[in-house]
């Protein structure tokens, strides 16, 4: 059964449709979103299992994995992040075209997890700013699904000029980050 | 008759540069072909890789200085984060280098049911590397059809422990609770319907001329040279070595058990590939044999002093509350002195070196990761080959950046 | 078994007559060698089937006369025998040569022990860290540093009442 998305709120009548740019924008980046899968370890394993068969994210819209930062939308962290990695993650971020969403995937990435060590960075949020967190240690794939429709309701509902404003340059220079 | 000689001779390795024009390609830390996060600077000259340059490191997360703080109980759920595609076989040994150092004996049963749950998890990991060594030559359908069943080796773990991948499974002294009988039938009819499914699966690759043009003669080994790399498991068996720490120093009944190892010849990504295919259907035979013979008996040790009692029992029964207390805040006496324990991991032989100083926590732990010593072959295994076939080389290593970098 | 084990033991009390032997209560046969001697002892073992290098690590023990420990596992694959060869080191002298010629697979081994502990592998190829970063400026193994990350921020106390 093919299941299309509904369209969003708007002036409906015979011959047209009415309604704001940044809901067909926000409909269309919700339901394509492409991910780059920064998996280190464990929750790697499983965000293959999310992707294989018995969960199949493509269900999702998100059937293209893009290896490469400038075509992806959004960045699955899922595993540890040392602190040796933590410049790599920034630079990847960094590359990333605007609009772009971080999920982070797992105790490690959100926190340090049970790796409270020298080598390990406290959770990704030291180094990127992340628009999502899924807890477990590793998650199941479905939480990481929840995950990635907690993102895809961020992107449907997001204003155009979010990324224009100062509050969202001030949070990425607080992060040392320069726009792209 | 004919004999076919399936084996195709690597070709002859360039000494020449192409106009002295050599290139510097960074493949990793995150790159789509690497299975995990580790760099390798290469030299090529065209498609042909001169020199390699690792760098490993990425996700080192300290175990070894952690384990020092922890109790004995409590690693068990580090263990699970080396070689995560086969945790239960962590687990295992970590316990059974802790009934080593204790000097437990343990009931039959303990050893067959840990005997099933280690071969379950050797089968889960050899899935995924062969799998993905079919991905790395663009046959994704395999994976398809293995990854599904793999889910089901998971949903038998979650059987027996309530978890998928980072299982924690057993204690030391044996299992939290018995097998139950669910899991029997769902581990009979895996029994049933996996090999016809493997089967399909080897017949898409094991003789495809396609695989095997790709697979003979990548990221070759010989005997001798893997011996010098020390390496272990699948690796060192396709090298024509049957060096199997389960028949060389039997754990866990092992003895018991009828099956064979098989061994390549050639140690290249083909011979590793089938090496590995064929450990899975010898793990199908274990179990089976495991199942038949599944004496009885307690699923633990009587060791109260070491063995967790279960959790109703610690609310119920003022013994059971005593040991919990006294197990959890390290008021049992360890025997002092260091022990070597060691198990047949996914890649092969997964050590243990515990030190012990009476503590409640170990004095030291160091963990012998297979993936961590072989690694460091790769650049001697790729040199010359073209640089898909380092692609392949490096995931016919299977390579698990949780065990490399510990 | 016995009978190779004690040629084993002949072996390498040959290279280094100091070498004291002790069998543990777990079967395992170790024996202490002195730092100078180990290259020369392994060769022996190597030159005499031990051909595979199981285990290489080290230890640290601040209270003890030594203070580092470097820990060999060799196995002789055809007789199905394991030996356990330790090496003691001092402060001032935290050096023992490199078996890097003998086993490729000491190579990475070394390394790490020289990462976490800080033991110098004279001869060594590439002595420098692995795991951790290179501008570390510690070795965390040892006893006397900390585990935890020292950027936390959300430990202290009035997050927990106290």
């Amino acid at each position: 059964m093919v299941k299309i998305v509904n369209s969003p709120e708007g002036l409906e009548g015979q011959g047209f449709f009415a309604t704001s740019f940044d809901k067909v924008i926000g409909l269309a980046r919700a339901n394509s979103l492409w991910p780059l899968p920064f998996a280190t370890s464990c929750c790697g394993i499983e965000f293959m299992a999310t992707m294989g068969p018995n969960y199949d994210l493509a269900r999702f819209g998100s059937e293209r994995m893009s290896f490469s930062p400038r075509q992806a939308d959004l960045l699955i962290v899922a595993g540890t992040i040392s602190k040796k990695l933590g410049p790599v993650l920034k630079k990847v971020y960094d590359q990333m075209a605007e609009p772009k969403w971080v999920l982070s995937v797992g105790a490690c990435a959100s926190s340090g997890g049970i790796f409270d060590t020298y080598s390990v960075l406290q959770g990704i949020d030291h180094v990127i700013p992340v628009d999502v967190y899924v807890p477990g240690c590793p998650p199941r794939p479905e939480q990481i699904i929840e995950g990635v429709l907690k993102i895809q309701e961020l992107a449907k509902n997001e204003s155009l000029r979010r990324r224009d404003s100062a509050e969202y340059k001030k949070m990425l220079e607080s992060y040392n980050i320069e726009q792209q | 008759m004919i004999e076919l000689d399936l084996k195709r001779q690597n070709a002859a390795v360039s000494t020449e540069t192409i106009d002295g024009q050599i290139a510097t390609l960074n493949l990793g830390p995150t790159h789509p072909a690497t299975h995990g996060i580790f760099q390798n600077i290469l030299k090529v000259d065209g498609e042909r890789i001169i020199s390699a340059e690792q760098t490993i490191g990425y996700i080192h997360r300290a175990f070894e200085k952690l384990s020092e703080r922890r109790p004995y109980n409590q690693i068990t759920p580090i263990t699970d984060r080396l070689n995560y595609c086969s945790s239960p076989i962590n687990n295992i040994g970590w316990h059974m280098t802790v009934e080593k150092l204790i000097g437990a004996e343990m009931p039959k049963k303990v050893d067959y049911m840990r005997v099933i749950v280690m071969e379950l998890a050797r089968i889960a990991d050899h899935l995924v590397c062969n799998s993905v060594i079919g991905v790395d030559t663009g046959a994704l359908t395999g994976f398809t059809y293995m990854f599904q069943e793999r889910e089901k080796i998971y949903d038998l773990y979650e059987e027996i422990c309530g978890a998928r991948l980072t299982t924690n499974v057993g204690r030391i002294g044996g299992f939290d609770r018995d097998f139950t009988p669910d899991f029997y039938s769902k581990l009979n009819a895996f029994l049933k319907e996996f090999p016809k499914r493997f089967d399909e699966f080897g017949s898409l690759l094991e003789r495809n001329r396609i695989f095997m043009d790709r697979c003979v003669g990548a990221g070759p080994i010989s005997a001798d040279k893997a011996l010098s790399y020390s390496f272990a498991g699948p690796n060192l068996r396709a090298a024509g070595v049957d060096y199997d720490v389960r028949v060389m120093k039997p754990y866990s009944s092992y003895e018991d058990f009828d099956f064979e190892i098989p061994i390549g010849s050639d140690g290249d990504t083909y011979d590793r590939f089938m090496v590995r295919q064929q450990e899975i259907r010898e793990s199908l035979k274990i179990i089976q044999q495991a199942l038949d013979n599944m004496p009885d008996g307690s699923y633990h040790a009587d060791i109260p002093d070491f063995y967790l009692p279960p959790k109703e029992e610690v609310y119920s029964s003022m013994e059971a509350l005593i040991y919990h207390f006294k197990i959890i805040m390290g008021e049992t006496a360890i025997p002092k002195g260091e022990v070597y324990h060691s198990v047949e991991g996914g890649n092969g032989e997964l050590g243990y070196y515990l030190v012990s100083d009476g503590g409640r926590t170990p004095y030291r732990l160091h963990f012998r990761r297979p993936c961590f010593i072989y690694y460091q072959a790769y650049p001697e295994m790729i040199k010359g080959a073209l640089l898909s076939d380092a692609i392949l080389t490096m995931s016919s290593m299977n390579v698990i950046a949780g065990e490399l970098d510990a | 078994m016995p009978d190779f084990f004690e040629n084993t033991r002949t072996i390498i009390e040959a290279v280094d007559d100091s070498a004291s032997y002790s069998l543990d209560n777990w079967n395992e046969h170790n024996f202490i060698v002195s730092s100078d001697l180990l290259f020369d002892v392994i060769k022996a073992l190597k030159e005499n089937g031990y051909q595979y290098l199981i285990d290489l690590t080290g230890a640290h023990y601040p209270d003890t006369e030594y203070e580092y420990q470097v820990v060999y596992h060799v196995q002789n694959l055809i007789e199905n025998l394991r030996v356990r060869i330790k090496v003691n080191l001092t402060t001032e002298k935290n050096e023992v040569s490199s078996i890097v010629d003998l086993y490729n697979a000491a190579n990475w081994m070394e390394r790490e022990t020289f990462d976490f502990y800080g033991i110098i592998f004279t001869g060594h190829p590439n002595l420098k860290r692995i795991l951790n970063l290179d501008d570390m400026d510690y070795h965390p193994m040892r006893k006397e540093y900390k585990l935890e990350d020292e950027t936390r921020n959300d430990k202290s106390d009035k997050y927990f009442g106290r």
